[in-house]
């Protein structure tokens, strides 16, 4: 601070974080205020929340990768390799924090090493 | 002492956002004080906005002194993939008192999503009270960890490059426990659909605007399936 930037002083930012808090709430609560109110949930609702997840959390993991930079010396390699052994170690020994703590000590290892 | 053995529970389903909320909200706090806020503001908006890629663009806005109408956009392409969210908890979160309720929503960050709805609830517990811990226990990770890095985090010698790579991780775990879940291609399908639409979208709309047309296509993709996959008998066994 002080180097000639001007932040938002104490009521703008606050303001500023309220408003990104609402609309984050509002986004986060508009499906159960559209759908959640009704005795019964419609049923296109109800075969989405079985299908819905998976496809989530398949489009979550390359969300992650996203700014990977595959043209570029080490090419993504450090994220792939660790991704993939994450997957292999865990379709293995399917052990939550042994998969999660050791991808992440691999991918930190590898970031420094390639 | 069925209260303690529920939150214990939840702990060692958390733990893995734990770690990866605890460097990512360290890594945030840091920021957030270069900028000119402290200690309070890096809990507060921790505790009123919880995202984390949500806060790192705040950040940079109340810096530059941005229009409320230029963060209010951003905030909307930022987090509008939370609409999908919600979708396939409604009659999950049901189970819940009101207020549970609205902890549990107002928390249902991508981390804590993913966790929920891959959630399995053991025998003679209350499946309400315990995704109700789970959505707690990982805002209070955030809280901690965004707080700490506003008070301390430059003090810190260890170099956390990379360690954020958790959350991938934790993502990658539960698409494998899914996948292996899901016998037959049928099955397996949304998961592809998920997949396949987020590498098209990355390609077309580039790395900071494709998620939200990436599940929208999605979605779409499987509403246009639902004769398919969601025949008398596909509906209830694609997903928990």
């Amino acid at each position: 601070m002080g180097q000639g930037i001007e932040r938002l002083g104490f009521t703008g930012s606050v303001v500023m974080i309220a408003l990104v808090a609402a609309i984050t709430l509002a986004l986060r609560g508009a499906p159960f205020v559209l759908f959640g109110g009704r005795k019964s949930t419609p049923k296109f609702i109800t075969y989405l929340g079985g299908v819905l997840p998976p496809a989530i959390i398949a489009a979550l993991v390359v969300y992650c990768l996203r700014s990977t930079d595959f043209t570029a010396s080490p090419y993504g390699l450090p994220g792939l390799i660790s991704v993939a052994a994450v997957a292999a170690v865990h379709a293995w020994k399917k052990n939550t924090l042994l998969s999660i703590l050791g991808g992440t000590v691999l991918y930190m290892t590898l970031i420094r090493v390639m | 002492m069925n209260e303690r053995k529920l939150w214990k529970h939840a702990f060692r389903l958390t733990t893995p956002v734990m770690i990866g909320y605890l460097v990512m909200g360290t890594a945030f706090g840091i920021i957030i004080q270069t900028k000119g806020y402290s200690f309070v503001w890096a809990f507060a908006i921790s505790l009123t906005v919880y995202s984390g890629s949500m806060q790192f663009v705040l950040a940079e806005l109340l810096a530059s002194a941005s229009p409320l109408l230029h963060a209010a956009l951003m905030t909307v392409a930022v987090q509008i993939r939370h609409v999908f969210y919600g979708l396939s908890l409604i009659d999950e979160y049901k189970k819940m008192s009101p207020l549970r309720r609205f902890c549990s929503i107002f928390g249902l960050t991508d981390e804590t999503y993913s966790l929920q709805c891959s959630l399995k609830t053991p025998d003679g517990m209350d499946e309400g009270r315990l995704r109700f811990a789970v959505s707690v226990l990982d805002h209070s990770y955030w809280i901690a960890g965004c707080t700490a890095g506003a008070l301390a985090g430059a003090l810190i010698p260890f170099d956390f490059e990379g360690a954020d790579f958790a959350m991938t991780a934790l993502f990658v775990v539960i698409f494998v426990e899914q996948w292996q879940s899901f016998k037959g291609f049928k099955k397996r399908l949304p998961a592809m659909i998920g997949a396949v639409s987020a590498f098209v979208c990355l390609l077309i709309f580039g790395a900071e605007r494709f998620i939200f047309p990436a599940l929208a296509a999605a979605t779409l993709a499987l509403l246009a399936l639902r004769p398919v996959l969601g025949g008398k008998e596909g509906a209830d066994g694609t997903g928990n």
